[in-house]
């Protein structure tokens, strides 16, 4: 304890310029924005450092989804009646909306799917429909969360296509000399996350993405941890898909979107069949519709898409980099804070990170250190993030990780530290 | 007159126990405490064999018949989830088989621990109840 009471020079030295970094960001107005942070939990002050895995939502989103349900409803691109215009037009209006946040050509290449795991395997699906041949090569990297490595295993599998996985530094960072020599006249697509879910790495993209394109390979991108940290602009990085899920940034759960280059869409089969994604049908011949809606068949989450677009509106008018600011100020002190814990384990500990903190404490349980801290009121997550080849990477069974959002505080970085300083005084 | 207590009293011990601390860190500190006395499993069986699959935490038991009695070692990677299998092996220890496969649990209500014991945490306690239960349906000489 009293190594953070009596912080170093060099600790007080960083927190007041990362505090002058974000001089203007009223954290406290943007958590009144927020219902849910009042709550209690155990008889303690909500501490929601989860973020990686959900984020909470604004009142403005709530609003959105009950206005929808109680004024709006009906389905979307059938109706002539006026329910069911206006629900169309929100809807469309919401492709808008998200076409400008992350800076899309045009609205045909923003395809709305149920989340990042959706718009994945999407793609994978649709690369399995006669595009990828046996002995092509797929790359993704050794810090992916399941679900862009399984749907990969999948068109391998129905393919004869082959996995090749780009190797994890010590530090956290990928192998990126590696990464070269993985490239081959045979490697057909890279797919790699934009930062990490499990350790918070943000990788170097944009050189991975002109890498795999001066090798005329495609490149998907999970972009499910970086859409909620920073401004992303899928045309300056020349990404070719690019999905990401509403429920991380702010939004509601089960909706998500998936961003591809127009021609790439066109040259895509269709993944499932149904309605609204054709144009006729008959038992001849069934010819599809155009771009998006050739991949979002059945009835969509229209109050999902809807509400996501109100979520987009309301860290627009706080602003992204006002945002990525708070953040990244949040990083910095949460990693000197909890630095000071003796036995601390930070994995990853030299890489560039966005929001989230991986740690171990000596030889504390994960499981007994969420316990413990969920009964301080303090949400984070223990075990193995869905990124099992990583764990085992580093040989450990699971990680604490805290995960940072625009609504989180330092004084909430405290609690964790003091929280974990209780955990350690208990079972270290 | 018999001298092996049955589940009802055990588990009415336990509670009774527990109800000496005021706060949950005590109780949890107590928990952790009888974890550390738990007839521990050799390291020799913490094979997959005995291994329960939870998600974040391992658990590994092994049970040893006598007549018509079972008898368990375990432990656990996690202080917690092994101060609860202490708690459930020493409800259950050198039981009847019948006696074994009623068991329900309802203490770790009373003792504020239930949470533990749902499937959706994922500390493998759920699943070695389960296979405690197994172990008493088995037969003796397999």
């Amino acid at each position: 304890m009293s190594e953070l009471q009596n912080p170093t020079m060099d600790h007080v030295v960083k927190s007041n310029i990362s505090e002058l970094s974000d001089i203007n960001y009223d954290v406290e107005s943007v958590r009144n924005d927020f219902p849910i942070l009042s709550r209690k939990i155990h008889d303690q002050d909500l501490v929601y450092f989860d973020n990686a895995a959900t984020t909470q939502k604004p009142a403005s989103v709530i609003q959105t989804l009950t206005r929808f349900y109680s004024e709006q409803n009906a389905n979307v691109h059938r109706g002539i009646h006026t329910l069911s215009q206006e629900a169309s037009d929100a809807f469309e209006a919401a492709r808008g909306t998200i076409k400008k946040f992350i800076n899309a050509a045009s609205e045909q290449e923003v395809v709305f799917t149920t989340g990042t795991t959706g718009g994945i395997n999407l793609v994978a699906t649709a690369l399995s429909r006669g595009i990828l041949r046996p002995g092509d090569e797929i790359v993704i990297s050794g810090m992916e969360h399941h679900s862009n490595i399984v749907p990969w295993q999948m068109a391998c599998e129905y393919t004869g296509a082959i996995l090749k996985v780009i190797d994890v530094l010590p530090d956290g960072t990928l192998d990126l000399e590696h990464y070269e020599s993985l490239l081959t006249e045979k490697t057909r697509l890279v797919s790699i996350g934009h930062t990490s879910n499990a350790i918070g790495t943000i990788h170097p993209l944009k050189a991975i993405i002109d890498l795999a394109h001066s090798a005329e390979a495609l490149v998907m991108v999970d972009g499910a941890q970086a859409v909620p940290h920073e401004s992303v602009d899928v045309v300056a990085l020349d990404a070719d898909f690019f999905a990401f899920s509403s429920h991380k940034v702010y939004g509601p759960t089960g909706f998500g979107v998936l961003y591809g280059k127009k021609d790439l869409l066109e040259m895509l089969p269709p993944y499932q069949g149904g309605g609204d994604m054709i144009e006729t049908v008959s038992f001849e011949k069934t010819t599809y519709n155009t771009l998006p809606f050739k991949f979002e068949a059945g009835t969509p989450n229209i109050a999902g898409a809807i509400a996501f677009a109100a979520a987009i509106d309301y860290l627009n008018e706080i602003g992204m980099d006002a945002v990525r600011k708070h953040e990244q100020g949040l990083i910095e002190y949460g990693l000197d804070a909890l630095g000071s814990i003796p036995g601390m384990r930070i994995i990853g500990d030299g890489c560039p990170r966005a929001s989230v903190i991986s740690f171990l404490v000596g030889d504390i349980h994960p499981y007994d250190a969420g316990t413990f801290l969920d009964r301080m009121g303090i949400a984070v997550r223990t075990g193995h993030h869905c990124a099992m080849p990583l764990m085992n990477r580093f040989k450990i069974p699971g990680t604490i990780r805290a995960s940072f959002g625009m609504y989180n505080t330092r004084s909430e970085i405290d609690a964790l530290v003091k929280g974990v300083e209780r955990v350690r005084g208990i079972l270290a | 007159m018999t001298a092996v207590q049955s589940i009802a009293e055990r588990e009415r011990e336990i509670v009774e126990e527990f109800a000496l601390f005021d706060d949950w860190f005590e109780r949890y500190e107590y928990l952790i405490e009888l974890g550390e006395s738990l007839n521990k499993i050799e390291d020799e069986y913490k094979t997959e064999a005995f291994r329960i699959h939870g998600c974040q935490s391992q658990v590994w038991l092994r049970p040893d018949y006598r007549n018509d009695k079972v008898f368990f070692k375990a432990d656990s990677d996690a202080a917690i989830t092994r101060g609860l299998v202490a708690l459930v092996v020493r409800v259950l220890d050198g039981l009847q088989r019948s006696e074994i496969r009623d068991a329900r649990f309802d203490f770790l209500d009373d003792i504020g621990m239930n949470e533990h014991l749902s499937p959706t945490r994922k500390n493998g306690l759920s699943a070695m109840v389960e296979q405690v239960k197994n172990y008493a349906r088995e037969d003796a000489s397999s």
